[in-house]
């Protein structure tokens, strides 16, 4: 005889469809105009960043750099729901999660411009995570930070963000599972944006959804419109209080569409129909919440023209503070490896300093 | 004081550092209850609890990441790998976070954890049980290698690993684990990192060693010394960075030099003792320097691991070598 051993499904929450019209009443937090004003804010914020940064590579102002085009709901909303306590470990174009968190935007420049001091976060919490290109590995930190804090009894989550490629890693599963194994208070994330440089998602995985993996790992799973920021929100703000009450790990697959290429080293066009990024810009996060703001009187023209303005006057002042920084100084490569220099490493810098004053 | 095996060394140092320090835990494969399957964490579950003495999903590249989370967030993880063959899916993990997360982070963050693996062969273990993987771990910035060759290294190492600020590959010889007891002092000493140990003085040749190797690098000692050669051994005990002054000390003094390793000659710590002996060292050199090493070939299955693994006859006939040349 068979029987059913278990049956799983995966809830699914969008807010806004994407012309800003509710499909239902709003969460709580969203009757307050002022908050969701706040995170169009950061999300317009983001995208004349990521629009800079793009033109600071062109110009051969700035290295290789990930764009974030597209994304701005999905990162606004986890950033926004995190407290300052919280770690974020970052995959590497999270700008949304970390701008609201005290990274500088010259960090981030720094970072894609070949200096390591973007990784100091002046501001942003000592603990959060430097960015993580190893695919997968940041969900094994999380899960480890995650364990420091329950073991210490403290009401801290580690938040985690991965791309729907990385979901095709063992470490993704490996550290979720564990989540689930020892009830850690960590969100993982995956930003579902369909692409994994040229690979798409059909090659990736014939799972129906992402969110199902998290399933496997025994762990609250869901899926979310990463495109609609009042969802996102209300998504992260449960399952970070589902973290904090010692419920456990969560997670969150946030359908969203990565509207750039890969990185600026990459050309989607050799790989991607046309017709498809069209249709995507029409689901983009950005239309959808200034149509919402605007039909309840919250936010309009005049204020979007004068806080665009703000947001290049902001970009154009941090760009100053990346192009001031320089070259780091070259013992800086030794300074900061170990506590303690071992003597021959000690001997190394001393040679490369030297070598450095001979060129 | 109590004679111990160099496996109960290690969990004598691992208990006094937990009684101290709430901030390390041990975490691993089988070592809660089970304590560990070379026994090396037996009975700290008992003591500590399982918050403190943590069985981990089976997942290698986890136990790794997990630790550097962990680390990063202030606590002390010692997490222990099964055998030595076992540790790879750990590399990622290392090379690309544990070795850099200070020096990318400027400082911000650090990595204070130690992953403790079997190494070696000589106990008829299965095949993937036997690997000496010191040289692939030596070869990465930013991380320490230590390996233990006594109760009382291990005593003291373990400590100094644990206390340490960066990241520490453990690599404890197998073979070692039960082979000798010696008394070791229970009393939170720690011995130094980065620095060698010279086991035996001699003024006819030095030969450096580390690990197991020092059994058998011993023996062939004492029976040279018969022949009328005075053997000096030094223990590496940090394979990585190498303590260069001890070795070029030694070398200057005796003007021979045997290197005498387990793993794969080739690409191995001992070629980089022999690079440094010879960048620094080479005048004070009367013969070239040897090596005795295990074969550039995999670990062979048990019934050929003592033709794999240096003898004490291969290393005597190695110091006979360098003494003729």
């Amino acid at each position: 005889m068979r029987t059913t051993a278990a049956k799983f499904e995966i809830p699914y929450t969008q807010y806004l469809d994407p012309n800003g019209k509710p499909n239902g009443p709003l969460p709580a937090f969203a009757k307050d105009p002022k908050v969701l004003v706040g995170m169009y804010k950061w999300m317009a914020q983001v995208r004349v960043f990521d629009t800079k940064a793009i033109a600071l590579q062109r110009t051969g102002q700035l290295g290789t750099y990930a764009s974030c085009l597209g994304h701005e709901a999905t990162h606004v909303g986890i950033g926004a729901a995190m407290l300052r306590e919280d770690a974020f470990f970052p995959m590497y174009r999270e700008y949304g999660v970390q701008f609201q968190r005290g990274v500088h935007m010259h960090e981030v420049l720094l970072f894609w411009g070949g200096d390591e001091r973007g990784n100091c976060f002046k501001d942003a919490p000592a603990h959060d995570f430097a960015w993580c290109v190893p695919i997968a590995t940041q969900f094994h930190h999380a899960a480890g930070a995650a364990t420091a804090f329950k073991y210490r009894k403290e009401k801290r989550v580690a938040v985690t963000v991965i791309g729907d490629g990385g979901t095709s890693q063992g470490d993704f599963y490996e550290a979720m599972n564990c989540a689930g194994a020892w009830k850690l208070p960590a969100v993982f994330i995956t930003c579902n944006n369909k692409w994994a440089i040229s690979v798409p998602l059909s090659a990736q995985t014939s799972c129906e959804t992402l969110a199902q993996k998290g399933i496997a790992a025994g762990i609250h799973s869901e899926q979310v419109d990463g495109n609609d920021i009042v969802a996102m929100r209300d998504v992260m703000d449960k399952a970070l209080a589902r973290a904090r009450n010692g419920e456990g790990a969560t997670f969150i697959e946030a359908l969203t569409y990565r509207l750039s290429d890969h990185t600026t080293a990459d050309d989607a066009r050799r790989y991607r129909d046309a017709a498809e990024v069209e249709d995507a810009k029409t689901k983009e996060p950005m239309i959808r919440t200034r149509k919402y703001l605007e039909s309840i009187g919250a936010w309009d023209a005049k204020q979007e023209e004068a806080w665009l303005a703000e947001c290049a006057a902001k970009v154009d002042a941090e760009v100053l503070v990346y192009k001031a920084a320089g070259k780091p100084p070259v013992a800086s490569m030794f300074d900061h490896m170990f506590a303690n220099l071992p003597e021959r490493l000690a001997r190394q810098r001393d040679e490369c300093v030297a070598n450095e004053e001979h060129h | 004081m109590a004679k111990v095996a160099l496996v109960e060394a290690l969990t004598m140092a691992m208990a006094y550092e937990m009684k101290h320090d709430p901030s390390v835990v041990v975490m691993g494969e089988d070592v809660g209850k089970n304590g560990g399957v070379f026994r090396a964490t037996l009975g700290l579950q008992d003591t500590f609890g399982p918050e403190r003495v943590i069985d981990t999903p089976l997942a290698e590249a986890l136990i790794a990441g997990v630790a550097i989370g962990m680390a990063a967030m202030g606590l002390k993880p010692v997490a222990e790998i099964q055998f030595s063959g076992f540790i790879y899916p750990c590399v990622d993990e290392i090379i690309n976070h544990a070795g850099r997360l200070r020096s990318r982070t400027r400082g911000r963050l650090s990595v204070p954890m130690v992953l403790r693996a079997p190494s070696g062969g000589g106990i008829h273990a299965p095949e993937h049980h036997s690997e000496s993987n010191e040289a692939m771990f030596a070869h990465m910035p930013g991380i320490r290698v230590v390996m233990p060759s006594s109760p009382q290294r291990a005593y003291g190492l373990l400590l100094a690993a644990i206390r340490d600020p960066d990241p520490v590959v453990f690599l404890e010889p197998t073979r070692l684990y039960r082979l000798n007891k010696q008394e070791v002092a229970d009393d939170g000493e720690a011995l130094p990192l980065d620095t060698c140990f010279v086991l035996r003085e001699g003024t006819d040749v030095t030969l450096v060693t580390w690990g197991a190797m020092v059994v058998e690098s011993l023996a062939a000692a004492a029976e040279l010394e018969k022949e009328g050669v005075s053997v000096e051994v030094i223990d590496l005990a940090t394979v990585s960075p190498i303590d260069e002054q001890t070795v070029l000390e030694s070398v200057e003094k005796t003007g021979r030099c045997v290197i005498v390793q387990e793993a794969p000659i080739s690409g191995g710590v001992g070629s980089e003792v022999a690079a440094l002996v010879a960048e620094k060292a080479l005048y004070s050199l009367e013969s070239p320097i040897v090596r005795v090493a295990g074969w550039d070939t995999p670990m062979p299955l048990f019934k050929l691991e003592h033709d794999y693994m240096p003898s004490t006859a291969r290393v005597a006939a190695g110091i006979r070598k360098a003494m003729e040349g």
